[in-house]
């Protein structure tokens, strides 16, 4: 789901937890609303990076595998720390 | 209107943190996980690339003891602040290279930071007197307060009763008669708070949860540092001493040959870093080159290792490709290294 406006986080040959840091590092950066779409080669990403989603409260609305690359999609919740 | 007090924790992803914060939570506490990342931490990386671990989550468990707790967690990069812990530990090491008091210490008082940056009111650690041999003894523990200048802001809920009283009880935040005094090493008190909380599933890593407590780990990382001219390190060389097997060719030469498809993959996002080699007559092993071929001989050795760690291994010739960090290649042929020709001594 390629969506226009969307910011991109280049989180590959990271490993547990730089992808979830990065990603983290880059949302306080945006605004409620906006659209981050992370790129990553950690297995492990596929759960954290969700995890860290639900409990800081954005929504992850797609988590796509492609080869050996996870892409998930997350939009920004109204509260951001 | 009573003021809302407000905690940080440290979170490791550990039964002792995630107690604690309970713990605090059930006085009506706001509580928040802060949790470091050092580079060194077990989980993660081996776990994420290697099939024999594929039994275990791949969860990060500071993470998944967060969502168990309902609260935040923030993860922080202290990569490079923690090399001065690392390499100059006032306190020094532990069995093997763990700087366990300075590191305690050195989080204590970046959480410190935290509070007074985001107005919080105090910290709280799972931290057990007796339950670790350097940096969670009675006698050190007020080290910890103490040099992270943290002092009665630090709460132990778990073993609180075994020591002073600090700042949120004298003040009535916290009621200390609800706190705990578990101490020693065993795991029964834990264990059953943990049942009386509901927690079914923890974390219970063997050694802890820092790959510096580890002796083969310890061993890779005191090879490096012995010859190198200094100590100084990167993220990627703490991340590599975890992958593939290492073979210490010479002082100035380390190969480090993948054991598997996951590290193979993974070590390929490395070839513009090392010089790289491997077979391209049978399947094999991607093996990174860490220092430098001084002489033929020692190029010779290290193809007929990666030749030895291919299919081809029993074959009379297997053919390599040695590739240049900048791309360029060059292809070789040579006889497999019999099993009995690796030195011992090499193996790291």
């Amino acid at each position: 789901m390629k969506q226009e406006n969307s910011h991109q986080l280049d989180a590959r040959r990271l490993l547990c937890p730089l992808p979830v840091i990065r990603t983290q590092d880059a949302i306080v950066k945006l605004h409620p609303g906006e659209v981050l779409v992370v790129t990553s080669t950690d297995p492990g990403a596929k759960v954290d990076i969700p995890i860290w989603c639900r409990i800081n409260g954005h929504e992850v609305q797609e988590i796509r595998e492609q080869e050996h690359e996870i892409i998930i999609t997350i939009r920004v919740g109204d509260e951001i720390n | 209107m009573k003021q809302q007090r407000k905690a940080v924790a440290l979170i490791s992803g550990g039964l002792d943190s995630m107690l604690a914060v309970r713990v605090i939570q059930e006085q009506g506490i706001h509580v928040e996980g802060i949790n470091f990342f050092t580079g060194f931490c077990v989980e993660g990386h081996t776990h994420a690339v290697r099939k024999k671990h594929k039994d275990k989550q791949k969860r990060n468990n500071a993470l998944w003891v967060a969502e168990q707790l309902g609260i935040k967690l923030h993860i922080v990069d202290v990569v490079e602040e923690y090399k001065d812990i690392l390499l100059n530990p006032v306190h020094g090491y532990g069995k093997n290279v763990n700087p366990c008091l300075d590191c305690k210490t050195f989080m204590v008082k970046k959480a410190l930071e935290w509070i007074k940056e985001h107005d919080y009111d105090f910290i709280i650690t799972g931290e057990v007197v007796g339950q670790r041999p350097m940096s969670q003894r009675r006698e050190t523990m007020p080290i910890v307060a103490k040099e992270s200048g943290s002092d009665d802001l630090l709460v132990r809920p778990l073993s609180a009763k075994q020591l002073p009283e600090t700042l949120p009880e004298r003040e009535g935040w916290l009621d200390r008669e609800k706190l705990y005094d578990f101490s020693g090493r065993t795991r029964k008190p834990q264990m059953a708070l943990a049942k009386q909380f509901q927690f079914e599933d923890y974390a219970q890593p063997a050694g802890g949860c820092c790959m510096l407590t580890d002796e083969n780990y310890a061993i890779k990382l005191q090879d490096m540092w012995a010859n190198r001219p200094n100590r100084d390190y990167e993220l990627d060389d703490i991340i590599m001493l975890k992958m593939g097997r290492h073979f210490r060719i010479a002082p100035h030469l380390k190969v480090i040959i993948g054991r598997e498809e996951g590290e193979n993959r993974f070590m390929q996002g490395y070839k513009s870093l090392f010089v790289s080699v491997y077979p391209t007559s049978h399947p094999g092993a991607l093996c990174l080159v860490d220092g430098e071929f001084k002489s033929a001989e020692e190029l010779q050795q290290v193809l007929a290792l990666v030749a030895r760690y291919s299919q081809g291994k029993n074959e009379p010739q297997v053919s390599l490709c040695v590739r240049q960090k900048d791309g360029s290649e060059e292809e070789y042929s040579i006889q497999p290294m019999a099993a009995d020709a690796i030195k011992k001594e090499w193996l790291v």
